[in-house]
């Protein structure tokens, strides 16, 4: 096979494959009949490109493939009663339609993924692969879940989309809030579980996320949580690279060398925030981006914020709902910021749900640290029994006395 | 349900076990992982084993016996401990597989155990 339409194909591949399963499906109301369609007329790209040269408008020959591949599918189905369909069959080989033509219809199709009707943990695995394309296996990796079983999930929320014949279509304005918080939140658990699939064919998953992340900002430009979301990813994003020194051990937020931050995506991140605030919707993404905002200052003042991000933690969990992060975060603030009294009596009043999040007994521990409180050494064990990054794991051995 | 959690080592990780200049790290990692797992109240029974060297093999291939030490030469991951774990679902013993130290220096195997057939008798 010639490398160049092999190229093409994954590069066409990458950049439409979610539009043009969206449109597909859109159009057929079956998300899992489009998928199927579309990868066929994957392989016929990979069995005709190179022979007969890549086509001029590669994403429209595809979307024509898949429309034919669906139509065919559907004269042998009770679909050929359906008057919409047999519309189009008296035009079975549609000349290519224009590029432009194309609707992008990626934001109706991550409603869709992420509806009420469906299980909320099926909600991100289900847009990486409905929008675009992972294989089940990464997924499941990311995910820590078998394989088979993530499938099985993936399927049945298919399932559940035709069967309830949920729409493709944006929500109404009075839901679009709820509906869009459940879209966020599934890019936002897509880009905290990157971290884990370093080894997947599709790169990094939290590349993937920041794509989704940036498509809904653009798309729903007058949502400040959008905006909000992708300023929060975008100064993860920049410290990135900062996070593991040249020998690949972990280096924690308050050792990093904010030299080693992405200048370009913190300006970024911080337009985000900015486009954000302007609009007067306040919500928990822009917050936990205005605290991430507030780590970046340390790169241009030398100093990190430490009472103004325990503030912002405040309203976090006063206002948003309390989750174990923010409250940990709030902890960890609080005890920088000079008052690690308070901070160990924050985390004595979670006992119960933080038995086994690693993340609270990291904090425990260095708060109990900054407080001279006994203990220390307890917390970090448990930090390191419960933590599954080998990095991380050997950074806390290594603070063992 | 029961799951089995198997840990296989490499033979480098096992190496660790030895080496002075590794084996506080080995250890601190195991011993804070399995006191997180007891204190998970998931446990049914578990237990580490002894280095690979301490073992004995016996195989009786066309009616003879073969008795050896120690691993099989050709042998690049080893048993170095199993749990039996009731959880609730396959999920959660994932979970706990993936924070076991040989997760990134080896792997672990997690299978449902089998449960007894219904007609043995009691």
């Amino acid at each position: 096979m010639s490398e160049g339409a092999a190229a093409a194909a994954e590069r066409v591949a990458r950049d439409s494959y979610g539009r043009l399963v969206a449109r597909l499906a859109w159009q057929w109301r079956d998300l899992a009949a489009a998928e199927d369609a579309l990868s066929d007329a994957f392989a016929a790209a990979l069995r005709h490109w190179p022979e007969q040269g890549v086509p001029d408008a590669p994403e429209a020959w595809l979307a024509a493939a898949a429309q034919r591949r669906l139509l065919h599918h559907a004269r042998h189905t009770r679909l050929t009663q359906d008057p919409r369909v047999t519309a189009l069959l008296d035009e079975a080989e549609p000349e290519a339609p224009e590029r432009q033509a194309v609707p992008d219809a990626r934001l109706q199709l991550m409603f869709v993924c992420a509806h009420p009707a469906i299980a909320t943990h099926v909600h991100a695995p289900l847009m990486l692969q409905a929008v675009l394309g992972l294989d089940a296996k990464v997924i499941a990796s990311a995910f820590l879940v078998s394989p088979a079983a993530m499938a099985q999930r993936l399927v049945r929320g298919k399932a559940k989309i035709r069967e309830a014949g949920l729409r493709f279509e944006a929500p109404e304005d009075r839901e679009l809030p709820a509906r869009l918080a459940a879209v966020l939140e599934a890019v936002y658990a897509a880009y905290t579980l990157g971290r884990h699939t370093l080894d997947s064919p599709a790169g990094d998953l939290r590349d993937e996320a920041l794509f989704l992340a940036r498509l809904t900002a653009q798309l729903l430009p007058a949502q400040a949580e959008a905006w909000g979301l992708l300023a929060l990813l975008l100064h993860a994003e920049a410290r990135r690279a900062a996070q593991f020194d040249a020998a690949g051990r972990f280096v924690p937020l308050s050792a990093q060398d904010p030299n080693a931050w992405n200048d370009e995506l913190i300006r970024e991140a911080e337009a985000a925030l900015w486009t954000a605030a302007r609009l007067s919707q306040p919500g928990p993404f822009q917050i936990e981006a205005a605290i991430q905002s507030a780590h970046a200052q340390r790169r241009t003042t030398g100093q990190t914020p430490w009472s103004a991000i325990a503030q912002l933690y405040g309203v976090l969990v006063q206002h948003h709902g309390v989750t174990l992060g923010a409250r940990v975060g709030q902890a960890v603030a609080l005890a920088e910021a000079g008052e690690p009294a308070a901070a160990v009596a924050l985390l004595d009043a979670w006992p119960g749900e933080a038995d086994g999040y690693a993340p609270y007994w990291v904090a425990r521990a260095h708060v109990l640290g900054l407080a001279g409180a006994s203990g220390r050494q307890a917390a970090l064990q448990r930090a390191i029994g419960l933590t599954d990054d080998p990095r991380l794991r050997d950074f806390l051995v290594a603070q063992l006395d | 349900m029961q799951f089995m959690i198997i840990f296989k080592e490499t033979t480098a990780e096992v190496a660790r076990r030895d080496d002075p200049a590794a084996a506080p790290a080995y250890w601190g990692a195991w011993q804070a992982y399995v006191g997180a797992l007891h204190g998970s109240g998931i446990v049914v029974s578990g237990n580490a084993l002894q280095a690979p060297r301490s073992a004995t093999h016996v195989r009786v291939a066309g009616g003879k016996r073969q008795v050896q030490d120690g691993p099989f030469a050709d042998t690049h991951e080893h048993l170095g401990g199993y749990f039996i774990v009731e959880t609730a679902s396959l999920d959660v013993a994932l979970e706990w597989a993936a924070r076991a130290p040989c997760a990134s220096a080896g792997s672990v195997e997690v299978r449902p155990v089998l449960p007894p057939p219904s007609n043995a008798p009691a």
